[in-house]
């Protein structure tokens, strides 16, 4: 006689479906096309997202860095007086959330320079900054090309010693790809003979003409036109050099190798033509004292002495080919800007300046465009300075650093109260970029709607494979029932599979999508030197590596959001399978 | 008297027509008796049958077990007496093509037992499902799936597992309908020697005459009605 043995009826939490579940997931391979399409999708949402996050956190410290936290800055282009007044104003008003200040000044100019034979012009936004506070506000110091200068700004130009390599590149490497290619990148160069730095596993270009700019420079290239006019006209024409007296409120006729001569000055003596093309315009200083007498000339030695010193924007200042970079202008060139001034209406006025350093933040936008200048001087040409008071000078804005920490908004609105909003404009750098920083977080919400879908659809092919599986199954389902399974024991073991298709594909997806973006840069190598031209090309974006920046709460909601569409996806086909009656399914073979 | 099937109707609808099945059926089955139901295909004897595994409710009439009315039971309680109660098998075995001979003679402990339990009585389990293996002659096939037995080795296995939760009553819908003479010889052997040593009460349903022949009681079914 066997035994009964009484125990309690615990089907809910029944074993069954956990070896029914695996068994499935073992004997039926077409499943493996849906934990496919679920690692695709997941991959390239992770992808797409550490690299979106990337470009979007290293433009916006290149944004901090270049805008400061706040700036205070007058409506109207005519500026406001007292900057001294108005720093102390903040200070009062934030308290110790201030770290720095500095005034600034600003206004659009063009730029005029002979290079290789030929005039550039340009459009360019002029800012005169205070040479010993404007470091400290933002990254400004660091973007300087001078190891001096990144210490202390001096707009004095420099004997040399500027930077060769780029001072900014990331001098490591990433990923496991990576030191391979840096290893062979390496050797290549070895065989080339050649003495390289890697940035990030790729070859850093030197850039050959930085290694003589300063006075060196200066001083070659201006002997080098005297020579060539010595060679021409005989010995000691160069003392005969007499350039106009230059006037800096007159507009300047541009440049050009026709100029009709005119009769009164000197510089159609026959011997400067030679040093004139190179020369043109670069300005003596003179002294007027008696207009109807011989003008009493000061010569400017462009050997011994400089213009007053201006940092160039390094996009304005080079052409980048092929990683190669080529400079039309460096450290000890001089440069004409043209600007108007602050009286209405505005007039152009024009002056000589030396390039002293280049400026590099990494924003083609703003390095394309920016001139600094010392402020004193933008206040004297632009007759922004008071010569009676120069505490009344007037300056555009004033940005402001806080301390780490504080809330930027809150800051601003503490501003707000106090300067009158007809008159000043109180922003943060985001609410400066907004339109760009708006823009990308849309991209970036769109792109992950869209790509969200890829995964929804691979919900689909999870149902569809599904009710293939509960249609094949259907017997199964009757006998189980048969032996006392619960409908919802039936509807539980296709939900459980769905959610191991699930983990299995988010998980797998999740591991290449990581190992992808940890070794995008090789695979971007790998990528370029199979289609023979560069995908990511530094020449655009100025970065020499893709920057990436991995969330784990994104690639949470990544694997989550998954999960939750692998399980939604099985919950229809299950149903099916709970409701069905175990005598239609026994019924017939 | 362990089950009881008062005035039963069942009727299927297929197209426009409506077939009854079942035109009410009284039935009684005592405790320990082998009873073989007979009938021709199509008189209704495999629903007659479901309705007494609850695999399908009766349009009316109800369906007894020790007294108690189980027809209406809720689906928790039906499921429960299908799992330790009313054990049922099949003409085409109706095995799980997964799992091997052993795993599928263990479903009805995996299913009746929670996890932890399942995984408690790990041994004992086991050895249930040995004992009952070797009581039906397959101890040589444990590790075997269904695609690599026999007719008659698939239908011993199909009654392991209906007998491995010790169930007080035993279905057998034609379970030798596919097989040949000499199988169908050993499992009428086997069944009858289970309801001889363990008391254990089983319902034929056959078209085979010679089969019911050897049992207790023998009930025509005839065009839905019972014939004595």
């Amino acid at each position: 006689m066997i035994q009964y043995r009484k125990t309690d009826y615990q089907e809910n939490t029944g074993m069954y479906k956990l070896l029914l579940c695996l068994r499935y997931l073992r004997t039926r391979y077409i499943a493996l096309a849906s934990i496919v399409s679920v690692m695709l999708g997941v991959a390239t949402m992770i992808v797409v997202n550490s690299v979106m996050s990337g470009f979007t956190k290293e433009m916006q410290t290149r944004l901090h860095g270049i805008l400061g936290d706040i700036s205070v800055e007058a409506i109207s282009t005519h500026g406001f007086p007292d900057a001294e007044g108005h720093i102390e104003k903040i200070k009062e008003i934030l308290g110790n959330d201030v770290e720095a200040m500095t005034p600034i000044c600003t206004t659009a100019g063009i730029i005029n320079y002979r290079t290789f034979g030929r005039w550039r012009t340009q459009e360019v936004i002029v800012i005169g900054i205070d040479a010993n506070t404007k470091g400290n506000v933002g990254d400004f110091r660091n973007y300087l090309q001078h190891p001096e200068n990144r210490k202390q700004l001096r707009f004095d130009l420099r004997e040399g010693g500027y930077d060769v390599y780029d001072h900014q590149a990331v001098l490591s490497e990433s990923g496991t790809l990576g030191k391979l290619f840096s290893w062979w990148n390496k050797a290549a160069a070895e065989e080339e003979n050649e003495t390289t730095l890697m940035a990030g596993g790729r070859k850093l270009s030197k850039r050959q003409q930085m290694e003589d700019a300063g006075w060196e420079h200066r001083r070659e290239r201006y002997s080098r036109i005297y020579s060539e006019a010595e060679d021409e006209f005989g010995y000691g024409s160069r003392d005969a050099y007499r350039p106009a007296p230059p006037s800096s409120l007159e507009i300047q006729p541009p440049p050009s190798e026709n100029r009709v001569p005119d009769g009164n000055s000197v510089v159609e003596t026959p011997f400067l033509k030679a040093a004139q093309r190179e020369e043109e315009g670069n300005s003596a200083e003179t002294e007027m004292d008696d207009p109807f007498g011989a003008p009493v000339v000061k010569i400017f030695d462009p050997l011994k002495e400089q213009h007053s010193g201006a940092i160039v924007g390094i996009g304005l200042s080079m052409l980048r080919s092929g990683g190669e970079d080529c400079f039309l202008m460096v450290p000890g060139d001089d440069f004409k800007l043209t600007f108007p001034t602050n009286s209405t209406p505005p007039v152009g006025i024009t002056d000589n300046f030396t390039c002293i350093d280049l400026y590099e933040s990494k924003m083609s936008e703003y390095d394309s465009r920016f001139i600094f200048i010392p402020l004193q001087k933008m206040q004297e040409l632009r007759g922004m300075a008071d010569p009676t008071d120069p505490r009344m000078n007037r300056v555009n804005q004033i940005q402001i650093k806080v301390r780490p920490g504080v809330d930027l908004d809150e800051a601003c609105d503490r501003l707000r109260k106090v300067f009158d909003p007809y008159i000043y404009d109180v922003l943060t750098w985001k609410d400066r970029q907004i339109a760009l920083l708006q823009a990308v977080e849309v991209e970036i919400a769109i792109l992950n709607v869209l790509l969200f879908m890829i995964i929804a659809v691979s919900g689909f092919g999870i149902l569809a494979i599904f009710f293939m599986v509960v249609i094949d199954k259907t017997r199964d389902i009757g006998i189980l029932k048969a032996m006392g399974a619960s409908s919802w024991g039936i509807m539980s073991i296709f939900l459980m599979y769905g959610l191991s298709l699930g983990i299995v594909g988010a998980g797998m997806g999740m591991i290449m999508g990581l190992l992808f973006v940890w070794n995008i840069n090789e695979i971007a190598d790998g990528l370029s030197w199979l289609l023979g031209r560069p995908v990511f090309d530094p020449d655009i974006y100025y970065f020499y590596q893709i920057p990436y920046d991995i969330c784990p709460w994104t690639v949470a909601w990544i694997v989550g959001g998954s999960l939750f569409i692998a399980v939604l996806a099985s919950v229809f086909p299950a149903w099916r399978a709970a409701r069905l009656q175990p005598v239609e399914s026994l019924r017939y073979e | 008297m362990q089950m009881q099937v008062c005035g039963v109707t069942k009727s299927f609808v297929k197209g426009p027509h409506r077939i009854e099945v079942l035109k009410g059926v009284d039935m009684e089955v005592q405790e320990g008796e082998f009873l073989s139901i007979i009938g021709q295909s199509g008189s209704g004897k495999s629903t007659l049958l479901h309705l007494m595994g609850l695999l399908t409710p009766p349009d009316s009439g109800e369906v007894y077990y020790h007294g108690r009315r189980i027809d209406n039971l809720s689906a928790h309680e039906r499921d429960q007496l299908r799992n330790r109660d009313i054990s049922m098998i099949f003409q085409f075995y109706h095995l799980l093509p997964e799992l091997t001979t052993l795993e599928n003679v263990m479903v009805p402990m995996m299913i009746q037992q929670s996890y932890w339990q399942y995984q408690l009585h790990r041994r004992a389990n086991r050895e249930r499902a040995l004992e009952i293996l070797e009581r039906v002659g397959l101890s040589h096939r444990l590790k075997h799936r269904p695609k690599e037995l026999s007719g008659g080795e698939m239908q011993r296995t199909a009654i392991a597992r209906a007998l491995v939760n010790h169930p007080k009553i035993l279905l057998a819908d034609e379970p030798t309908g596919n097989l040949d003479r000499a199988n169908e010889a050993g499992i009428i052997e086997l069944l009858r020697e289970l309801n001889a040593r363990d008391r254990l009460t089983l319902v034929l349903v056959t078209h085979n005459p010679t089969i019911a022949e050897d049992t207790d009681r023998v009930v025509h079914l005839v065009d839905g009605r019972l014939v004595d």
